[in-house]
């Protein structure tokens, strides 16, 4: 099963190489990471999106407890939560194509963020899910380039997760 | 007015470095010079404080410092270079680290503008030993230095304890840069804070579980030893009058001549000690880890039991096997709570069911008892344990290396002690017997410190005889030299046809004369007869260290050994039998 786990960590270097090393060291699946700081600077925030079952998912949160830089974390699949992720794609565009691609960007609440006579690029922001499914619907147009953050995380309500 | 006393002294980075260690209570530190810590041993050089041994290569700096934690409960300190001083050091981190030994490695480093340009001598050990540590820092600044020392001491010592390596840059260490020295009492850190108490309520829960148990055994390991608490098991086992076992990492735990004891379990194990395991309606595990070696094939292991798990470490809970009641925290004070728990509430166990599995286990008892093969033209491995068992009235602190010879000392080295036999368990670290019955013999200089070895083993650390005279280390080492990696040999034995692929050992060298080399005194045993005479003069000199070599029979296996992919209680008994 799919896990998004939101990681706080000192804002210190190496952190995150134990981290990134714990996974490759035991064996878990890594599909996405995403770190930055938050708005303390001395605290980082990493949302990992990994899978496995109960046990392992259990290991791994045990394991990442035991890095010593790690501050708090928790698995925001457990509960109502909000992912996003963040997408943008250069496209090329003909002329007949163009009126299209932009069609279909506006549909997914997608904005062209830049463009050339041959080329559009286009933001999308959403789910994972919808994100491949924006990919899906740009058949029949030449994709140049993808790039993706990763997703990030926050729960539903009033739980936090902070110092 | 501030007194001119009270104004904190000025002392360079590598001062303060060997300040923080004496403070910290440090009295010996391993290691070996070289250019990235030139600073920091003439630091050393001018004081008196903390005294420096000088090894004959890195890893045996990190094997003494290791067996001295594990003797002592104490951090043990290296120091080592940059570069391949840190590199040599590895082996030693990663024992420390598998068998959870509590250690601060400090590794210099190439000057800070350095780094990152392939320096002479430079290697990122921070990244090399990332998975091997408990934890690693770097000094970016030299006056953090006695904080980083402290805060490595904590780290190591604290919780599931472990290494911690520590990389101080050379231009953090200069003579003439100086800094207002204060070591700090104690430390706390916002994201690192061990549970050490356990929680009443399942503390009170496993107590009713293990009280309502037919069939109960307690199965414990090297977290008792670390923990501490031999005593509080020791008074909790013979409270509720159930048997016990111990892990490799566990023995001495629990008295070995005492009647509830049935040995130890897993791989090597006891047949009586695997039986019951098996058999056991209630296993209640005690800093141990459920270890690959003990478990034998997890889905086939203990059918029937409830188990219940105290351990510091969260992660070792549920990791291999699921356990029922588990217990997070230090297993000392959670034992003692277990038994005020019982003091208040008076429980025991049925006794009739408890009769009952006892004389079951009377049964278990007989069918293998530690028997094994009497040879007239060889010396047998196991008879030599036993003699020196008795030539140290088995009181020695004993260290082994790996192999065979690991698991007969483990067998027929009845410990009664806890923190007195020292070994690579988790690891499997071929050269730490030498080294770490060197550490042992230089903090516990009237104690008879005895390596049990074996021709394969002691060659990867050899060199460490010329340490020994240095420092007047006068150990016993009882190298049982079958002319074969014995190990390798019994598997190759049971599973290849007996095809030795580099398992024979040819061109040994004549470890008499190497032993007398290097100042020691060498015997060689060859005869069963010999034996009794050079074990005699071996212990009776006691300002020297004596090397015996002692030849045993090159075709013995060890048994009882668990068949792969079976229960814990599938084994072979013998070259003929099994269950």
């Amino acid at each position: 099963m799919r896990h998004i786990l939101s990681v706080l960590l000192e804002n210190e270097s190496g952190a995150l190489a134990r981290v990134v090393g714990l996974f490759a060291q035991r064996g878990y699946n890594i599909d996405s990471l995403t770190v930055a700081a938050t708005e303390d600077p001395t605290i980082s925030r990493l949302t990992l999106v990994t899978r496995g079952d109960d046990q392992v998912i259990e290991q791994i949160t045990k394991q990442l407890h035991k890095l010593i830089e790690v501050v708090k974390l928790a698995d925001l699949s457990e509960s109502a939560h909000i992912e996003r992720e963040l997408m943008m794609v250069k496209v090329k565009t003909t002329a007949e194509q163009r009126e299209e691609v932009k069609r279909c960007a506006d549909i997914f609440r997608g904005q062209i963020i830049d463009i050339t006579a041959n080329t559009y690029t286009i933001q999308v922001v959403g789910t994972s899910d919808k994100l491949e499914a924006f990919i899906q619907a740009l058949n029949g147009t030449q994709i140049l380039e993808t790039v993706r953050s990763g997703v990030s995380g926050i729960s539903r309500g009033e739980r936090t997760l902070s110092l | 007015m501030t007194s001119q006393n009270t104004q904190p002294e000025l002392l360079s980075g590598g001062a303060m470095l060997i300040r923080a260690l004496a403070d910290e209570g440090v009295e010996y530190v391993y290691g070996y010079p070289g250019g990235a810590v030139l600073h920091i041993y003439d630091a050393m050089f001018q004081q008196h404080q903390v005294k420096h041994v000088l090894v004959r290569h890195e890893q045996a700096a990190t094997h003494m410092a290791d067996a001295y934690a594990r003797a002592s409960g104490k951090a043990g300190v290296v120091l080592v270079t940059s570069g391949p001083g840190a590199t040599n050091a590895v082996t030693g981190i990663a024992t420390a680290y598998m068998d959870s030994i509590p250690m601060v490695v400090i590794c210099g480093q190439v000057m800070s503008h350095l780094i990152g340009d392939d320096a002479f001598q430079e290697t990122d050990m921070l990244g090399i030993s990332r998975p091997i540590v408990k934890h690693n820092m770097s000094v970016r600044r030299p006056e953090d230095i006695p904080y980083l020392v402290k805060k490595a001491f904590y780290i190591a010592q604290s919780g599931r304890p472990g290494p911690v390596v520590l990389d101080i840059p050379k231009d953090m260490t200069i003579p003439s840069q100086k800094f207002p020295y204060e070591y700090p009492k104690d430390i706390k850190l916002r994201s690192y804070n061990p549970n050490a108490k356990g929680h009443p309520g399942q503390i009170k829960k496993a107590l009713t579980t293990l009280l309502a148990a037919k069939k109960p055994v307690l199965y414990s390991g090297g977290g008792v030893i670390l923990g501490q608490a031999s005593e509080e098991l020791t008074t909790l086992a013979r409270k509720l009058n159930i048997p016990v076992t111990n892990t490799l990492m566990g023995l001495g735990a629990y008295p070995a001549s005492d009647p509830q004891f049935i040995g130890m379990l897993g791989m090597h194990g006891s047949y009586e000690a695997n039986q019951v395991m098996h058999n056991a309606d209630v296993i209640f595990a005690v800093g141990a880890r459920f270890d690959d070696r003990v478990t034998n094939a997890t889905k086939k292991f203990c059918p029937n039991a409830t188990i219940i798990h105290i351990d510091i470490d969260p992660a070792s809970i549920s990791k291999t096997v699921n356990a029922h009641i588990p217990i997070v925290g230090l297993v000392k004070p959670v034992l003692q709570e277990m038994l005020q728990q019982l003091e208040k509430n008076q429980g025991q166990l049925d006794q009739q069911a408890l009769g009952h599995w006892w004389q079951q286990i009377q049964q278990w008892r007989e069918v293998h008892g530690g028997r094994y093969e009497q040879s007239a033209a060889h010396l047998k491995p196991q008879a030599v344990i036993e003699a020196v068992h008795r030539h140290t009235k088995g009181d020695a602190y004993v260290t082994s290396d790996v192999g065979q010879h690991q698991m007969f000392a483990a067998q027929y080295y009845k410990f009664d002690k806890p923190n007195r036999w020292i070994n690579s368990g988790g690891l499997g670290t071929m050269g730490f017997g030498l080294p770490a019955a060197m550490g042992v013999k230089l903090h516990y200089p009237e104690a008879e410190v005895v390596c049990v070895t074996g021709e394969g083993s002691i060659q990867m650390n050899i060199q460490e005889l010329s340490t020994c005279k240095q420092y007047g280390l006068n150990v016993k080492i009882i190298n049982l030299n079958n002319g074969y990696l014995g190990m390798v040999k019994q598997w190759q034995d049971m599973n290849y046809d007996s095809r030795y692929s580099s398992s024979y050992m040819d061109s040994l060298p004549d470890f008499v004369k190497l032993a007398e080399a290097y100042g020691h005194v060498g015997i060689r045993v060859t005869k069963a007869e010999e034996l009794e005479p050079a074990l005699e003069r071996a212990f009776a000199l006691k300002d020297k260290l004596v090397f015996l070599d002692i030849h045993v029979d090159p075709t013995e296996h060890v048994y009882p050994m668990q068949i792969p992919g079976g229960a814990m209680n599938e084994m072979f008994l013998s070259k003929t039998e099994r269950t």
